[in-house]
């Protein structure tokens, strides 16, 4: 009994989560078939015909690409600008701690909401933010349905929603720093910069490498901002691979074609989050270890 | 540190106020846009003062819509209801899932333990689309598709990770000699496991089961494939009503703020348990 008994605790648990696994492997299998919901007599057993494919396809090396730009943009952006912040209200005051709940809320709007909203603020008839583009004279300005700056627009909802995240998580890191460093360099007169330099940016920087690749693998299969916003458009401006496999999947119902996609982009993110859990388990280690 | 200058405080200030501006601004406006009517809305230059009304919450909440091609049905308040139902009842079934195995993977170490709990956060990696759509194909045949049933499974996707792995960091910070103390003065496993760990866990619980309400309620693609009409939540029955009420613009703001309020309220009034959920779930476990 006593031996069985962990086993018992996470049966249940585990019996829920092989439902969702089976899916997982079906869609392996899936990415091996000509299968296309609309000619059900061509279904057939072609191997890793779907992903050869692609390697001589512009549309999913377009994929390639424009995930992977979108990707490193938005977490680059909000990597910079949630540091930024974090050290800004660093010092537990309570303006700052105000402050710093008040930008949860970004966060804690559904993203397909987000991305509503800026609809509505970025519209070219009414919206707000057109207006004030307007007055800055961009006075055609068309956001997310001009392929020039439907990447920007979709970025700045992206950023609006998630630098919070890495904002909270690097705030949190900052004031657990040890107090001791800060103090002796004080004393000693040090410059600010070669403090934030050589003390406080390595002490911080596992906290920064869990938040950015926490946020890089999601932003690689982000979904509903762009979604919501231009579904993939205008043209194929921002078909990213989630979007891509879903009209794939729903709009050509090419089903072999969409589960080869994915399987990619799985590949990519396993990679992403083999790193990330290593890092993690350090973290986790120190964090347990060293309190 | 205590030897900041005025200058230095006005900078910061400055700066503290320009970012909350940006990410504050969006909801504000929002909120201003449902108290509008189209023809305030379409002012230019558009300004503040406008005579406010109730009129797009009223048509939501009475489910008629008055638009110019004239009067429309729409099942808002459905949206939302699904939403409420769809969210607590997974984010309570993850908690009778997740925490006798968030304690088992804390307090034992047992083969295949490790493996399982990783396999569980793998998932919070994985493509949802990957499983999503076989699964629309399976759930067409075992009649799932637009169930509640369906989409609650489904949803322990998003729940039952999370809760796992913030829980078992709340057990693994228990130490087992108190629990130990009292299963030695003859209580049994379970009533040491009910009366002792889980009152202990008892902070790290209200923050995992609070964020997976949070991100139950904010998700979007699973409905998306697997729910039609009748049973989506508001982050996709918003979508589509968009391109229902056409150019009722109040109205649209009003559906956004009706959806967005109960999060962001949530948010608002634990947000010590949020932020110790979001840091203690990303960085400690």
């Amino acid at each position: 009994m006593r031996r069985a008994l962990p086993y018992l605790l996470s049966l249940p648990a585990l019996l829920v989560c092989i439902g969702i696994l089976i899916p997982f492997f079906t869609a392996v299998y899936y990415s091996l078939l000509r299968f296309r919901l609309n000619l059900p007599a061509m279904k057939g057993f072609i191997w890793f015909d779907n992903y050869i494919n692609f390697l001589s396809d512009a549309a999913f090396w377009n994929t390639v690409k424009i995930s992977l730009v979108y990707a490193g943009l938005t977490v680059g952006v909000e990597l910079l600008l949630g540091l930024g912040i974090a050290l800004l209200l660093q010092k537990p005051t309570r303006f700052n701690n105000i402050a710093s709940i008040l930008l949860l809320l970004p966060l804690m709007t559904a993203p397909a909401l987000a991305a509503l909203m800026w609809k509505l603020m970025t519209n070219p008839n009414f919206g707000i933010l057109s207006y004030f583009v307007s007055l800055l004279g961009f006075h055609d300005f068309k956001w997310a349905s001009d392929p020039s700056t439907a990447l920007f627009t979709v970025t700045l909802v992206d950023v609006w929603v998630y630098t919070p995240f890495i904002m909270i998580l690097l705030l949190a890191g900052l004031r657990s720093l040890p107090k001791a460093p800060f103090e002796a360099a004080a004393l000693d007169g040090v410059p600010r910069s070669f403090v934030f330099f050589r003390i406080t940016l390595p002490m911080l920087l596992p906290y920064i490498i869990t938040a950015s690749l926490f946020r890089l693998l999601d932003s690689i299969q982000q979904f509903d901002i762009v979604y919501s916003m231009t579904q993939g458009g205008p043209g194929d401006r921002l078909m990213v691979f989630q979007v891509q496999s879903y009209l794939e999947f729903f709009q050509y119902t090419n089903v072999g074609r969409s589960a080869a996609l994915l399987i990619v982009l799985w590949a990519i993110t396993y990679l992403l989050s083999n790193i990330f859990i290593k890092q993690w388990l350090k973290l986790r280690e120190r964090a347990h270890g060293g309190a | 540190m205590d030897h900041t200058s005025t200058l230095e405080r006005v900078i910061r200030g400055a700066l503290i106020t320009c970012v909350l501006v940006f990410f504050l601004f969006p909801i504000f406006w929002i909120v201003l846009m449902s108290f509008q009517t189209n023809e305030t809305i379409l002012r230019i230059p558009p300004s503040i003062v406008f005579e406010p009304t109730l009129s797009n919450y009223s048509a939501l909440i009475t489910g008629k819509l008055e638009t110019t091609a004239g009067n429309l049905d729409i099942a808002f308040m459905r949206n939302l209801w699904n939403s409420f139902f769809l969210s607590a009842a997974s984010v309570l079934i993850a908690l009778a899932l997740g925490i006798p195995a968030a304690y088992a993977f804390a307090r034992f170490r047992f083969r295949l333990g490790e493996d399982i709990a990783f396999t569980l956060l793998s998932f919070r990696f994985a493509p949802p689309l990957l499983v999503l759509l076989p699964l629309s194909l399976y759930f067409k045949q075992l009649g799932l598709t637009n169930t509640y049933i369906g989409l609650i499974w489904v949803y322990q996707l998003i729940c039952l990770p999370l809760i796992l792995w913030i829980v078992r960091g709340y057990f693994e910070d228990i130490s087992p000699d108190i629990e130990h103390a009292y299963r030695i003065s003859g209580n049994s496993w379970l009533k040491t496991f009910w009366k002792i760990a889980v009152p202990l866990a008892k902070p790290g619980i209200a923050a995992a089961g609070l964020l997976a309400f949070i991100f139950a309620w904010n998700n979007f693609v699973f409905a998306l494939i697997l729910a039609s009409a009748d049973k989506q939540p508001v982050t996709v029955g918003a979508l589509a009503f968009v391109t229902a009420s056409g150019i009722q613009y109040g109205q649209i703001a009003a559906a956004i703020v009706l959806s967005i309020a109960p999060t962001l309220a949530l948010a608002l009034y634990a947000q010590r348990y949020l932020v110790e959920g979001l840091s203690l779930g990303a960085v400690k476990g």
